[in-house]
């Protein structure tokens, strides 16, 4: 919340939107214009924040890690002033130096050394997941296949138990639900998160993590002096809370952007090569990770408008991907189109440290269905799932007929 | 304004006029050069802006980080002496006429 007193600065205009409300999530765009418009920085009066929605603000804040930190909170609770609902995070909420000490160990775990090795089994696995769908005919394209396919290949490749894998995804949507405001989706989620928080609590142990898996080479980390033992475990949780439900919402964008819009279907069918950048567009045109906040540490200006020590500031990664002063054609799919500068992975040091691994996934899936799949259609209405951060869908009814 | 050379793979050349304090890699895509894909922006963490640096300008380089060695170890194509990563190539007036070749692929 606010130290100002609950004002904004001189010349910061009000918005009475609220950013985290049902009404919002149904249809962001048009709001996320206004917020655009209404000036590089804007203020929330239902919360108390700052918010930044145009691109070159978002870029900035990103890349600014000192003077908008996020030892404080990526979400609207401050650190600095309430305790966070988790032992807090040593990599998200981290910030330099320290932060660099534990980043680097997770860049090494999830180089693009190690997704060489990978790429094999998750195509592989992608391939069969599309021969048994077109087998099936008719399926809900968020269940059997959006969920379906990260969960056959990023908890194998994490080394996770099979035991308790059902906990994944409802302590995903927890982790992403608790940035928001104290609404119902974040007390209701932080409600029933005890056995969720459980099982991850016991996952990230070193006895729990198979050989060779993302988590077991991150304690061979703590090993060789990188991290200390106890440290390893909370980098594991990292992977726990943010590796798969952003990309199970981001293959659902990218089928549901592909059954939309026929003309993009068709380009993508004519070279299949186009399936990793039509990945990436779908992460930019539909943004699975919408909003994270930063903490200014001093006061400072952003675009003319001063902002004091201490406060939030919202930012809308979703708004920048399409804000009309970076992007040509902003509200056009293009599987075509040059996406590098989105920031729908983040931006800076914190940027998606499984960047790779979301687009090997991504292009594994879009390939296969390229190669295999004629035709995707829309059989029934496509309904959301709200979370406070994440977009996405919650049921995405399709039929697909072979090539 | 320095001036940078791509040679593509397909031996066509192309030379563009670069602003200091860009990065090779946004000399590229500002500038239509495609074999460079950049994917994460700049940010080091994706290894798709590959280069290899004419040899007699690789030692006028600032060193390679640590992070950008490793991440040279990932690049789709071969990896060779004079491999570089182009986003962390900052452009200086010393850099007028730089030399870079294009790899075939980046992922």
């Amino acid at each position: 919340m606010s130290t100002s007193g609950f004002t904004p600065s001189a010349g910061v205009p009000h918005m009475d939107i609220d950013p985290f409300s049902i009404e919002f999530f149904e249809d962001p765009h048009p709001a996320h214009e206004v917020l655009r418009e209404a000036g590089p920085v804007v203020w929330f009066d239902k919360w108390n924040v700052y918010g930044v929605a145009r691109h070159a603000e978002v870029h900035a804040v990103l890349n600014d890690p000192l003077t908008f930190c996020s030892s404080r909170g990526v979400g609207l609770s401050d650190f600095a002033k309430e305790k966070a609902w988790r032992p807090q995070s040593i990599i998200l909420e981290a910030d330099p130096p320290e932060h660099a000490r534990t980043r680097a160990v997770l860049s090494r775990v999830l180089s693009p050394t190690v997704m060489k090795q990978l790429r094999g089994s998750f195509v592989a696995a992608a391939e069969s997941r599309v021969e048994a769908l077109l087998a099936k005919g008719s399926f809900d394209a968020i269940a059997d296949l959006a969920e379906a396919y990260p969960l056959s290949v990023f908890p194998d490749a994490l080394g996770l138990k099979p035991e308790g894998r059902e906990n994944l995804l409802p302590y995903a949507s927890l982790v992403f639900n608790s940035f928001g405001p104290p609404n119902k989706l974040r007390q209701d989620a932080i409600e029933r998160s005890a056995p969720h928080q459980a099982y991850v609590a016991d996952q990230c142990q070193r006895e729990n993590l198979a050989p060779g898996g993302f988590g077991a080479c991150i304690h061979a980390r703590a090993d060789a002096g990188d991290i200390t033992a106890a440290e390893a475990p909370l980098l594991v949780r990292s992977l726990l809370s943010a590796g798969l439900d952003t990309t199970v919402n981001g293959i659902g964008a990218a089928v549901y952007c592909l059954a939309r819009f026929p003309d993009q279907w068709a380009r993508l069918r004519s070279d299949p090569t186009l399936a990793r950048n039509a990945f990436e567009e779908a992460v930019r045109f539909e943004s699975p990770v919408q909003t994270f906040f930063r903490t200014t540490t001093r006061d400072v200006e952003i675009s003319g408008s001063r902002i004091g020590e201490g406060e939030k500031i919202l930012m809308f990664l979703a708004a920048a991907n399409r804000d009309p002063r970076r992007w040509d054609r902003p509200d056009e799919y293009d599987v075509t189109r040059k996406t590098s500068g989105h920031v729908g992975y983040g931006s800076g040091i914190h940027m998606c440290v499984g960047q790779l691994v979301a687009r090997l996934e991504g292009e594994a899936v879009l390939s296969a269905l390229a190669k295999r799949v004629s035709a995707i259609e829309i059989t029934g209405p496509a309904t959301r799932r709200f979370n406070n951060t994440l977009r996405g869908l919650e049921s995405l009814p399709v039929s697909i007929k072979a090539a | 304004m320095p001036t940078i050379i791509f040679n593509r793979p397909d031996n066509r050349s192309e030379r563009i006029d670069a602003s200091v304090g860009a990065s090779v890699m946004q000399v590229a895509t500002t500038h239509g050069v495609d074999e460079i894909v950049a994917e994460c922006g700049g940010n080091a963490m994706c290894a798709t802006c590959h280069v290899y640096v004419d040899e007699g300008w690789i030692a006028r380089l600032a060193p390679m980080s640590e992070e950008e060695d490793e991440l040279l170890h990932g690049v789709a194509a071969e990896r060779l002496p004079n491999s570089r990563l182009s986003c962390q190539i900052k452009i200086t007036p010393e850099l007028d006429g730089l030399i870079v070749r294009l790899p075939d692929r980046q992922i």
